[in-house]
């Protein structure tokens, strides 16, 4: 059975760049190191290159390379390590500070980098984030967004056609929205996945299903089913993102334990409008379950759900034993 | 501790009275609690320049009065009858972060006012603003408040005068706790409650347990083993979990035309049905936390109205478990409960 799915190492290479004080180092800790956004004051400028190896799911693992943005640091990835920081580099997310005083300067820089890439990395993904929206007045955030979008496209070069934009701001679930569809473009078997939870949810009868990554909250997969998919709350994949990682981190606080290992086993939530729970699903994933409200429906979910687990697992496993420990 | 109404012209609303030095903080405190409001956003309160009224409708309807900085109450420009005559207390904002002299002059001037002519008001000191202060100064600074305003009420032979201080700030959950015991005193009830949660946390093995009023985040009452703001805390924030999801998936398809086609056909959903949740941890699989939804008014006109679900008045009663609650207990926790919930019907009727 295990053999039907591909066991291929994914080492993935993602560059995170941009100018410094742009955000960078602030929303690397709070998706992958459990900041919340009042600790980013705590971080100073990043020296050259800071590393971070996460494992995603089973057989992913992102290899962060965070680029301190001061202009001497950007001037030596430009020259001497030119090869070594733009060679097979799967995805560059490149972030632009909204309230940056020298928005063409920025592009300057961001062309500059983009040549490099292209030098080294035609087939990367870009995506490019325009940040700190919290600080531009709420009218004027579309606008501004679109503009500054269609400047950086065009200096994307080969990347234009397919470059991303998202404005983000790590005060509020945008910068989930965004992360997300980074991650979900790196998981190499995201149909396979969205496949077994399809059918999962005919078997449970669920309305919707939504996997996430336990240390992360990013959504990796969902289903959606039926009336379910009139929900008025379009965003709402995102903020169960962020719920659960707030409360992960008040857990932490009261428990007393890092906030990578506040884990619940289950969390169950039923009204007279539907019924809810999360569960473990694999070593690094949750399942979170949307019922009607039947206790006979949500008991039978709850053991189904335990007996195909193990399929899942199997999207996990003989890739564990290809996988070097990521050091941490 | 509670006081029946007493009122001559108000309407039996008890009457919170924020008062204080200008930008000591009193319109955010308000905003932050009442209102949602975040609090980093407060720095654009304007400030304030006449009297505000509001009426906060919850487990009881109460009124919060946010009261300029610069005038003295205690003057013939006040009418003292409209002002102490609803009971109520009164909370008098100290800004930590900058000279207070001048505060605590003026509070034990109001004091003194208030023990001779409206010794029913409760006298609550909020020293505000302390999350810009280091730990010790903070201590320090919160003694040196209490000690002044003491010295200064026995020069005027006011010996033990009941005044109650809290530390506080917006950019935690000390202001709600604050709030929360201000509240308490002004429950003629809250002994019966107390009983009521003692016997449950010791039928069910329950560390602790907390009556919410989930609007305001405020609690009613809790039982009286001891208290850490750490418990408050995952409560809250529990809460917003629970709000959160119900707000995510408890819209209403019924709303939404042919539902009945949609495959869950002769499943009744009915939107007024008090949620219950609990959480389960990882190790030993104990259960962590409980929390159910009680005493909860719906008219018929906002069942079917997803947008005011949430504007309900209602309860949640939350427990955090001890680490000897195997999660297969939960029957009997959710039977006690109901036990509770029957019990509380009787001291709040409706
Ligand atoms: N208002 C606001 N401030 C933000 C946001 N994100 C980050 N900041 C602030 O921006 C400042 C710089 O953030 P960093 O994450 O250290 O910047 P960086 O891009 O890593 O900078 P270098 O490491 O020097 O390249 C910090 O003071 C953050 O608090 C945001 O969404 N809104
Ligand atoms: N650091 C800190 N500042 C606060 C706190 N509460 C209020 N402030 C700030 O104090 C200033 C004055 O507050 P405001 O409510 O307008 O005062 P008022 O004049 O008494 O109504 C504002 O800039 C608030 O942001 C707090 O708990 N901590
Ligand atoms: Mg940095």
């Amino acid at each position: 059975m295990a053999s039907q799915y591909p066991k291929r190492l994914k080492q993935r290479k993602v560059l995170l760049m941009g100018k410094s004080g742009a955000g960078k180092s602030s929303m690397r800790s709070i998706v992958f190191s459990n900041y919340v956004a009042t600790d980013v004051r705590r971080l100073g400028a990043t020296i050259d290159v800071e590393h971070s190896n996460i494992k995603f799911m089973g057989n992913l693992t992102l290899n962060l390379w965070d680029c301190g943005g001061q202009d001497g640091f950007v001037e030596n990835y430009l020259t001497h390590q030119r090869e070594h920081v733009f060679g097979s580099v799967a995805i560059m997310i490149f972030v632009f500070d909204i309230e940056s005083p020298e928005f063409q300067a920025d592009v300057i820089n961001y062309s500059n980098i983009i040549h490099a890439l292209q030098e080294w990395s035609p087939t990367a993904k870009v995506f490019c984030l325009i940040h700190k929206m919290d600080l531009v007045q709420n009218q004027l955030r579309g606008r501004l967004f679109d503009e500054r979008s269609q400047v950086i496209r065009d200096h994307s070069e080969v990347f234009g056609k397919t470059i991303e934009f998202f404005a983000t701001s790590i005060w509020d679930q945008s910068l989930y929205r965004a992360w997300t569809q980074i991650i979900y473009h790196l998981i190499p078997n995201a149909s396979e996945i969205e496949r077994m939870l399809q059918n999962l949810a005919e078997l449970i009868d669920a309305r919707e299903l939504v996997l996430y990554e336990r240390t992360t909250c990013l959504v990796v997969a969902k289903v959606t089913r039926g009336l379910e998919k009139q929900n008025p709350f379009k965003d709402r994949f995102e903020r169960l993102s962020s719920i659960l990682k707030n409360h992960k981190q008040s857990m932490a606080k009261h428990t007393g334990v890092p906030a990578g290992s506040a884990n619940f086993a289950e969390l169950q939530i039923k009204t007279g409008r539907f019924m809810f729970f999360i569960t473990q699903l694999t070593e690094n994933t949750n399942l979170a379950v949307d019922l009607p409200p039947s206790e006979q429906m949500f008991n039978s979910a709850r053991i189904n759900i335990q007996l195909v687990r193990h399929k899942f697992e199997e999207l996990d496993v003989g890739v564990k034993r290809l996988l070097p420990q990521p050091q941490s | 501790t509670g006081k029946l109404p007493n009122s001559k012209t108000g309407d039996g609303k008890p009457r919170l009275m924020l008062m204080g030095q200008r930008r000591s903080g009193k319109s955010s405190i308000s905003s932050v609690v009442f209102h949602k409001l975040p609090p980093s956003e407060t720095l654009y309160l304007e400030t304030t320049t006449k009297i505000k009224k509001e009426a906060m409708h919850s487990f009881m309807d109460f009124q919060v009065w946010d009261f300029p900085g610069h005038l003295d109450y205690t003057g013939p420009e006040f009418d003292p009858e409209n002002l102490f005559d609803e009971i109520g207390a009164l909370i008098w904002v100290i800004d930590a972060q900058d000279e207070y002299l001048e505060a605590i002059h003026r509070l034990n001037r109001m004091i003194i006012y208030l023990q001779s002519s409206y010794p029913a008001i409760n006298i609550e000191v909020f020293v505000h603003k302390v999350d810009g202060l280091s730990d010790d100064y903070r201590g320090d600074t919160f003694r040196d408040i209490i000690q002044r305003v003491q010295d200064e009420l026995s020069d005027n032979n006011y010996e033990n005068p009941p005044v109650s201080f809290y530390q506080t700030s917006i950019y935690d959950h000390s202001i709600f706790e604050a709030f929360s015991k201000v509240i308490q005193k002004l429950i003629p009830q809250l002994p019966t409650l107390e009983a009521l949660l003692n016997s449950l946390c010791s039928n069910s093995r329950i560390e602790k347990a907390y009556l919410f009023d989930v609007l305001s985040k405020i609690y009613i009452a809790t039982d009286t083993s001891p208290t850490d703001i750490g418990s408050y805390a995952i409560c809250s924030d529990y809460i917003d979990v629970v709000i959160d999801v119900s707000e995510i998936y408890g819209w209403d398809r019924f709303m939404q035309i042919g539902s009945t086609t949609a495959g869950e056909v002769g499943l009744e959903e009915t939107g007024n049905q008090d949620a219950d949740s609990v959480i389960t941890m990882d190790r030993k699989a104990h259960n962590y936390l409980y929390l159910k939804e009680i005493n909860k008014y719906a008219n018929p006109s906002t069942i079917l109205n997803v947008l005011t679900v949430c504007s309900l008045r209602y309860l949640a009663l939350i427990c955090l478990m001890g680490e000897d609650s195997p999660a297969g207990r939960k029957p009997l926790i959710d039977h006690n409960v109901s036990v509770f919930q029957d019990a509380l019907k009787q001291v709040f009727p409706r």
